[in-house]
């Protein structure tokens, strides 16, 4: 007996003394994944639409590259193929976690929170695991990842744990026991890999956003991404759940279609989700609170009437003399909520440059509104916008002359 | 020295409508098609944008959107005798330039020809003896019926969300359609467009004087539609910029708005622009394609191998292509032998302005936007002793009020100055015009060959157009032009103008863009190029669509029929695809 | 078949007499220019033949009571504007040889650019004028210019290799186009060709107002450069997507720049390449 044990023990030591030695020299952890686990992957990368920054314009697919702006200056997105010296092809599934749970690369360097990690902290483990594996399946490509262009102090990363001090939350998201199953299903998405927040949550001077107005509307890029709670004019309360999940199923329903950064999203990302997350997102997002109702000034009536003009010589052809649109092919601005958000850039943003509805499997036409930016001057756009936003029941602040030249110098820019 | 490119399975020249529906439908049946565009890119946005679109100047007076003469043009002549010369300004006919081809500047005017069209010379010669057709007009049956192009008819209508009312659903005849079309299973896909005052003003003298006037069919949408490919189409709202122009809110029909959001994302099909295919490439045996050349841009010559090859293009460059390419035998006028080139036909048109009391607003209008009357189409009335077959619709179309070239003045208006200037300030608001759309038949003589002088920027001779009207045209033209008259008299107004197509068949105002024959369909090889499925008799992988294949021209615009022919042809390649080989047998 | 022999043949001494008058004045393709004629003044038309042509056209399409003709519309500026550039330089036609007269039904075969036309024509016919009344066209009097306008379009006059009815058909269509067009390319200034007959202007939507028969559309009269009557919406960008025979004035309508915001699907299709 004493001799099998000790042979046992043996045994195990061995073993034990194998894998720490394998441990040391590192080898990635490829085949423990069953199809199942990377399929799963794949669908949550999918969802937290990874690719798409994660892949530099005209670029190589998830090889980074992508230049994020930041009001700090400009971060571009990491390689994260399996390439073994440029890519992540030698993390482990805990340095991977510790990136997306803590903001903390494999080497220890903190990430800056363009990468979303402020979201991705409340995933699990396990989904986290699934993406690494869906990660280590895709086409190795060598690309060194490009430095950020960041002015002084933000340049300095040590800056970023005192930021992660202040702002990261770093815990895995707990299912609320009063709300049901599909809530909860939706408030993971939506908090954690959907990082729907870090674009319509407003945010401070420092980059970090409002924890207690969740989704209430904030900047992305050059834009305003809309509040998504509740609110009859510029919220949700509109929508049913099913406007939702057909918007972020299809790129559209009656009230709007996706627009700039959104069309992406959902032709990208959305598109592909469950209809059962689907479901679970829009009931989740029809919880949200809305801002305190803010009435708007009236706006002078000059530019209600010159931008009426401008109206029916230039939108009506598709909008239709009512603002109604037309069903399914071009969006409606009467009773918008997009039209009606708390800051005008999106829609200035879609005249100026025009807008592509997003291609989904369900509408593959990409019906598209030819960009105005040559046609009507900075004015002309303040008055028209002004006059959509406030007419056929829509009430809203009146645009000024500056915000469109503004946004048309940012274009400017962004396009050199 | 033409570099050689891989092997493709389809390659199709040209890429409008034809090729864009043979591409849809071989790529479904997992086909790999390539298509060759001698033109650019264009889409709705930006090329046809609501921003600049509607500029009279630059597409319809300028013709910015066509075909430019410097690149394709060719000679013509009205009769053998005379020297052709090269047609140096578009005039008569607008071909196009361009991905989309024709289908993006159409105005959307579709149309089935009737059951008898199919079987003109069994038709007339069964009901008025055979004497009736002269010895020199070489009309002949299409080798397809009517009944066998139904259901393709169908299916290029719902494709293009065709507007309308149907007259002969089942043999039913409906109230307010056509009683004279030919039956259909149903309906069109969606209701007819809004009137407009001219359309109803001519609905009610037509009705007045006992005729059966309904609204044209029309590839202007009259409601957003989801057409047969889940593509979305927008609504018609009546911009009166639709012929010559781009349509800036998808309610056109134009391979643009109703096939390419599907098919573009195809992995099994590619295209390429700014390729111009200059010949067609044989074996050794004579009985096999084995692809095409092109030139691109910057003048470079490819080799293009395909295993079946589709001609795609316009009407005329399809059979120019034949002729350099030395495929079958080209036709001899002087001896009637061969049938590369036979049967040339074009369109008979003519009009009639009318100078309403009542103000039209012309400029509201849509590409299609028409009330017809077809009692005078085709064999639908007896020709016994008119001295003429054949026959056209009356339409009064509101297309738009175009200030530069739509002005429909009444008889004896001064033609400038201050009796002008009057005329046009009196008058433009309350005018509109009939237009009487008759069919051309094929004549011995009027005919397509190549140039003996004239060459191409490719050092190709230039394809020789020898075709005039004769004394069946004149005379049924006349007639036509005498029944718009006697509408136009029943409608309330202060002038009337009937301007009757008279003496030779001039290149010089337009007229229509329907130039169809030179490589006629039909069930005898000694007078057709391709058999009733459109595969050439000669080269069982080579194919030809398109009014190319037309052996005459009927009544009516053509692109309904092509659409229709296409879908059939498509179907035909399915089965021929699968067993390649002559589909008829002779 | 044997050609048959030219039934007009070009005087070799005309041509190059026409071709080198042209030639110092030729400008190089419209589409690049940035300057308005208003601001910068004659692009084509020497001062003679400038007279001309502001002469012709008032009496082509008068003032009277009626309101504006083609002088105060701006045609002079349109139809200098358009020789100046591809229209005038026959872009985009086929001028191959050999040229040959034909049946009119043939049309146009003659070698001469619109640009040639105007240059070559415009001489003669003020020549005309000197030998019958002693003075160019431009000082004739107005019953005297509608006469000589008249001769032409009957082909009593001539021109040389050039049949007078070619050079009127030219000159009236010119001045039909630039009373009627939109006004950025230079006529129909504040609209006046299209506030004489009623046409409103580019719009894309009369779905309500089509159904509402005799009644006026009432809207204020709008071009594509919008509602300000002296529109001649300059654009800096003249090479704009389409580089066709419209764009004269050397104002492309409006760049069309198309979104950059959304990025989807952005295949650039190749021309001619693999």
């Amino acid at each position: 007996m004493k001799a099998r044990a000790a042979i046992v023990l043996l045994v195990v030591a061995l073993c034990g003394g194998v894998a720490f030695a394998a441990q040391q020299v590192y080898a990635p952890q490829k085949s423990h994944h069953t199809w199942s686990d990377l399929q799963r992957g794949r669908y949550l990368a999918q969802a937290g639409d990874c690719e798409s920054c994660h892949t530099a314009p005209n670029g190589q697919p998830w090889a980074g590259g992508r230049a994020v702006p930041t009001p700090f200056g400009i971060v571009y997105s990491m390689n994260i193929t399996p390439d073994q010296d440029t890519g992540i092809g030698a993390w482990n599934s805990e340095d991977f976690y510790k990136a997306m749970h803590e903001g903390v690369d494999r080497e220890g360097k903190r990430l800056y929170p363009a990468f979303p990690y402020p979201w991705y902290t409340h995933m699990t483990r396990g989904d986290v695991d699934a993406i690494k594996a869906y990660l280590d399946t895709l086409k190795p490509v060598h690309q060194v990842n490009r430095a950020p262009e960041l002015g002084w102090p933000f340049s300095m990363r040590s800056m970023l744990a005192v930021w992660d001090k202040l702002y990261l939350h770093a815990d895995t998201f707990t299912p609320d026991p009063k709300q049901s199953a599909q809530w909860n299903r939706g408030a993971y998405l939506v908090q954690g890999l959907g990082h729907c927040g870090a674009c319509h949550t407003s945010k401070n001077f420092l980059g970090a956003v409002d924890r207690h107005h969740p989704m209430q509307g904030g900047f992305a890029e050059h834009v305003f991404a809309p509040n998504l709670g509740a609110g009859q004019r510029d919220g949700l309360s509109g929508w049913s759940e099913q406007d939702i999940a057909q918007y972020l199923g299809t790129g559209m329903n009656a009230h709007a279609t996706a627009a700039g950064p959104m069309a992406e999203v959902v032709q990208q990302s959305t598109q592909h989700l469950t209809q059962a997350d689907l479901k679970a997102v829009a009931v989740y997002i029809k919880s949200l609170a809305g801002p305190e109702a803010s009435g708007p000034g009236a706006p002078d009536s000059d530019s209600m009437r010159e931008g009426e003009g401008l109206y029916v010589d230039d939108c009506a052809g598709c909008h239709m003399e009512g603002g109604e649109g037309i069903a399914h092919a071009f969006p409606p601005l009467r009773e918008s909520s997009a039209i009606q958000a708390a800051q005008p850039q999106l829609l200035i943003a879609v005249i100026l440059e025009g807008a592509r509805s997003p291609t989904t499997k369900a509408k593959p036409s990409g019906l598209t509104m030819p960009a105005f930016a040559d046609k009507l001057d900075d004015a002309q756009v303040a008055a028209l916008t002004t006059y959509i936003r406030n007419t056929w029941g829509n009430k809203a602040a009146q645009v000024s002359q500056g915000d469109v030249s503004k946004l048309r110098k940012t274009f400017a820019t962004a396009s050199q | 020295m033409a570099r050689r490119l891989p092997e493709v399975e389809v390659v199709l020249v040209g890429f409008g409508w034809t090729a864009s529906i043979i591409a849809q439908e071989l790529t479904d049946a997992g086909m790999e098609v390539l298509a060759l565009e001698r033109g650019g890119w264009r889409d709705t946005v930006p090329d046809f944008s609501v921003t600049h679109i509607q500029d009279e100047l630059r597409y319809a007076v300028r013709k910015e959107i066509f075909e430019q003469t410097a690149r394709q043009t060719l000679t013509f002549r009205n009769r053998v005798d005379q020297l052709a010369l090269p047609m140096r300004h578009l005039g008569s006919f607008n071909p196009a330039a361009g991905v989309g081809g024709a289908g993006v500047h159409w105005n959307g005017q579709n149309w089935r020809f009737l059951p008898t069209d199919f079987v003109i010379r069994t038709q007339t010669e069964q009901r008025y003896g055979k004497q009736m057709i002269p010895a020199d007009m070489t009309v002949q049956d299409w080798g397809v019926t009517y009944d066998d192009l139904e259901p393709y008819y169908d299916k290029f209508e719902y494709l293009c969300g065709i507007s309308g009312q149907a007259g002969n659903v089942g043999g039913k005849i409906l109230p307010g359609g056509n009683p004279f079309e030919g039956p259909r299973r149903r309906g069109y896909p969606l209701p007819p467009l809004n009137r407009c005052a001219a359309t109803e003003l001519f609905d009610k003298a037509a009705k007045d004087i006992g005729l059966h006037p309904f609204p044209a069919p029309a590839a202007n949408t009259s409601k957003p539609y989801v057409n047969s490919l889940g593509v979305q189409m927008g609504q018609c709202t009546y911009c009166g910029f639709c012929e010559w122009f781009g349509c800036a809110n998808y309610s056109k029909a134009s391979p643009q708005s109703t096939i390419f959001p599907v098919l573009l994302k195809k992995p099994n099909f590619s295209f390429r622009t700014h390729c111009a295919v200059t010949r067609i490439n044989m074996d050794g045996s004579g009985k096999r394609a084995t692809g095409v050349t092109y030139v691109d841009r910057d003048g470079n010559e490819f080799e293009q191998p395909a295993q079946m090859v589709v001609l795609c293009a316009f009407a005329h460059h399809n059979v120019h292509l034949l002729l350099v390419s030395k495929i079958g035998m080209p036709y001899d006028p002087v001896s009637g032998q061969g049938v590369v080139g036979r049967n040339y036909a074009y369109q008979v048109s003519s009009s009639v302005n009318v100078t309403c009391k009542e103000r039209l607003n012309p400029f509201m209008g849509a590409g299609a936007l028409g009330q017809v009357v077809d009692d005078f189409n085709g064999d639908n009335f007896d020709h016994t002793g008119k001295g003429f077959i054949g026959g056209g619709y009356i339409a009064l179309w509101n297309t738009g009020g175009r200030p530069i070239l739509q002005q429909y003045l009444p008889k004896g208006s001064p033609k400038w100055g201050a009796g002008w200037k009057k005329a046009v300030h009196d008058d433009y608001l309350y005018s509109t015009h009939m237009q009487c759309h008759g069919a051309v038949m094929s004549y011995r003589d009027n005919y397509l060959d190549l140039d003996p002088t004239y060459k191409d920027e490719y050092g190709n001779p230039l394809l020789r157009l020898t075709f005039d009207f004769k004394g069946n045209e004149h005379a049924m033209s006349k007639f036509l032009t005498e029944q718009a008259t006697r509408i136009a008299h029943a409608i309330p107004n202060r002038g009337i103008h009937s301007k009757p197509r008279e003496g030779d068949y001039s290149i010089v105002p337009y007229q229509t863009t329907h130039n169809t024959g030179g490589a006629a369909m039909g069930d005898d090889p000694r007078t057709s190029f391709v058999n009733r499925f459109l595969q050439s008799w000669d080269v069982p992988n080579l194919w030809v669509m398109g009014s190319s294949v037309f052996p005459q021209n009927a009544g009516y615009n053509p692109t309904g029929t092509v659409g229709a022919l296409t879908f059939w042809a498509a179907d035909a390649m399915r089965r021929y695809l699968r067993n390649p080989q002559p589909l008829v047998q002779v | 078949m044997a050609a048959a022999a030219p039934v007009f043949s070009l005087s070799r001494r005309t041509f190059l007499i026409g071709a080198v008058a042209f030639s110092a004045s030729l400008l190089l393709d419209g589409c690049g220019g940035s300057s308005t004629n208003a601001a910068g003044g004659p692009r084509f038309l020497q001062p003679g033949e400038r007279d001309f042509v502001r002469a012709a056209i008032a009496r082509l399409i008068p003032q009277d009571a009626l309101g504006p003709g083609a002088l105060q519309a701006g045609v002079d500026v349109f139809i200098d504007s358009q020789l100046a550039g591809p229209f005038g330089q026959a872009a985009g036609q086929y001028m191959q040889g050999p040229f040959h007269l034909g049946a009119k039904e043939q049309g146009y075969q003659l070698p001469f650019t619109p640009a040639q036309v105007y240059r070559l024509c415009i001489p003669r016919v003020d020549q005309h004028c000197r030998n019958k009344h002693r003075a160019p066209f431009a000082q004739l009097t107005a019953q005297q210019q509608d006469a000589v306008l008249h001769d032409l379009e009957d082909g009593k006059i001539d021109l040389g290799e050039i049949p007078s009815a070619n050079f009127f058909g030219l000159l009236w269509q010119n001045t039909k186009e630039g009373f009627f067009a939109d006004p950025i390319y230079g006529g129909n200034r504040h609209f006046i060709g299209w506030k004489l007959i009623g046409f409103n202007g580019p719009r894309y939507n009369y779905v309500q107002e089509i159904g509402r028969f005799g009644k006026a559309y009432t809207q204020p009269y709008v071009g594509l450069g919008g509602r300000d009557p002296v529109m001649c919406r300059l654009s800096d960008s003249a090479t704009g997507r389409f580089h066709g025979p419209g764009c004269e004035a050397g104002r492309m309508p409006f760049k069309q720049s198309y979104g950059s915001l959304t990025t989807t699907n952005n295949r650039v299709y190749p021309a001619g390449h693999l």
